[in-house]
């Protein structure tokens, strides 16, 4: 059990994080740095409830350990989309479609659709279903995620 | 447990060559997945995350190199794959979903060694070569004596898998991968295939198919890859071929799929590709 420091940038904010190297990454974020928002759903990367931002990309943060961690990365979990304590347009469009129904799916549906459109700010609805294809939302409100992704494009 | 954190590929080496025991770390996908779930236990890790010189996508004037860490992301958004191999980036692109392939790697794919591994079709159709290193040495291993047996590989013990090298098709082919699952995303595969066909004229000068999930290992079916040579495709051909196909494969019943569908699907997979082929090409 050995613990190791990254220098890393979490939503715009840089840190050094001293963590064991084999702790799963969702496990520091949740309970070392206290963002809870991110959630753990099945842990073997088939629900993508833990889905967060690595240098651009949705990653699924319970696959990953500290120690892959590379100095410099950038990531972004859901607590990094509000500013000013201000929900983001996409959030916003959630709230007002309905389509957050239990809530456990929305974190890391927030994240892919993020990653998504970081790399592509206009696409059409069959690359928002490519990109959310890793979520499960088991309330089956995909109907109205898919629409308040749409309704920000 | 421990996990080291090489700084480059001859440091990688040295602990492979100190730690034969120790399970090699790359994306992760699968690796952490059977650990979160209890099913590995492994003695220590080695992380090679983040050594850019086995990332790179690289050619020469008969070869395009696929570094082992690559993801299937980077695979999918290279140029050179989309040229000389566009299957093998049909295939990465049906890997699990987004969040995988941004994190699996086309070696982890390979050293995960399921037969149900989705690349490695593709790469048993193209006699793609492993780069197999160790800190003394490196060698090639033609992919077709890769898999020794279940999960089995031809890999030493102080070596890991560095490369892919894939012959640059010479002449015009036609080529597709197919991959059948309970649903589109985050399935395991039931059944995979990937073909290559070139024709002279209206006769098959060679045939390739490659098989996943139908066998303790990838395979390539080649009674039905020399029934097809010289013949011209017409309805009784393909149904031949398919019907030999049938035969040639020995699949089991498990969890995602039964052996008899998968045989039936092998004849299906192999008889649809080819009348698409002599649909568009053939007068």
């Amino acid at each position: 059990m050995k613990n190791e420091k990254r220098n890393i940038n979490i939503n715009n904010i840089k840190i050094t994080v001293e963590a064991e190297a084999t702790a799963r990454f969702i496990d520091v974020l949740r309970e070392d740095l206290r963002l809870t928002g991110t959630k753990e759903g099945c842990g073997e990367g088939e629900c993508g409830a833990c889905s967060i931002i690595i240098n651009g990309e949705a990653v699924n943060s319970c696959l990953i350990l500290f120690g892959q961690l590379v100095d410099g990365d950038s990531i972004i979990t859901v607590e990094g989309l509000a500013k000013d304590k201000k929900l983001n347009k996409l959030q916003e469009s959630f709230i007002e479609n309905g389509a957050v129904h239990c809530g456990a799916c929305i974190p890391g549906m927030l994240m892919s659709t993020t990653a998504l459109l970081m790399k592509n700010p206009k696409p059409n609805e069959d690359e928002v279903k490519d990109a959310i294809a890793g979520n499960l939302c088991r309330c089956t409100g995909y109907g109205k995620i898919v629409k308040a992704i749409k309704d920000v494009i | 447990m421990n996990l080291l954190t090489p700084k480059d590929l001859n440091e990688v080496l040295e602990l492979r060559q100190n730690h034969p025991n120790y399970t090699v770390l790359a994306g992760g996908t699968d690796v952490c997945a059977l650990m979160n779930g209890g099913f590995i236990k492994p003695e220590g890790l080695i992380n090679i995350w983040g050594i850019g010189e086995l990332a790179e996508i690289s050619e020469d004037e008969d070869h395009i190199y696929i570094g082992a860490l690559t993801t299937h992301t980077k695979i999918v958004e290279s140029d050179l794959v989309q040229k000389y191999i566009p299957v093998l980036a049909k295939a990465c692109q049906q890997i699990g979903a987004r969040q995988i392939q941004n994190r699996g790697t086309i070696g982890g794919n390979v050293m995960n060694a399921s037969p149900a591994g989705d690349t490695l079709p593709v790469l048993l159709a193209y006699d793609v070569d492993v780069e197999a290193s160790s800190i003394k040495s490196s060698r090639w291993i033609p992919f077709t004596k890769f898999y020794t047996g279940y999960r089995k590989t031809a890999l030493k013990e102080s070596e890991i898998v560095t490369r892919f090298r894939i012959k640059k098709p010479e002449t015009a082919e036609k080529a597709d991968f197919i991959k059948l699952g309970a649903r589109k995303a985050q399935a395991v595969s039931k059944i995979m295939a990937c073909f290559r066909l070139r024709l002279e004229g209206d006769k098959i000068s060679s045939f390739h198919a490659a098989f996943g999930s139908v066998a303790a290992i990838p395979v390539r079916l080649s009674k039905t890859e020399a029934f097809l040579k010289g013949k011209k495709l017409t309805s009784d051909i393909i149904d031949k071929a398919s019907n030999i196909a049938k035969s040639e494969v020995k699949p089991i019943d498990d969890v995602r799929s039964t052996g008899e569908y998968r045989k039936h699907v092998t004849g299906v997979l192999i008889g649809r590709f080819l009348n698409n082929i002599g649909a568009r090409y053939i007068k």
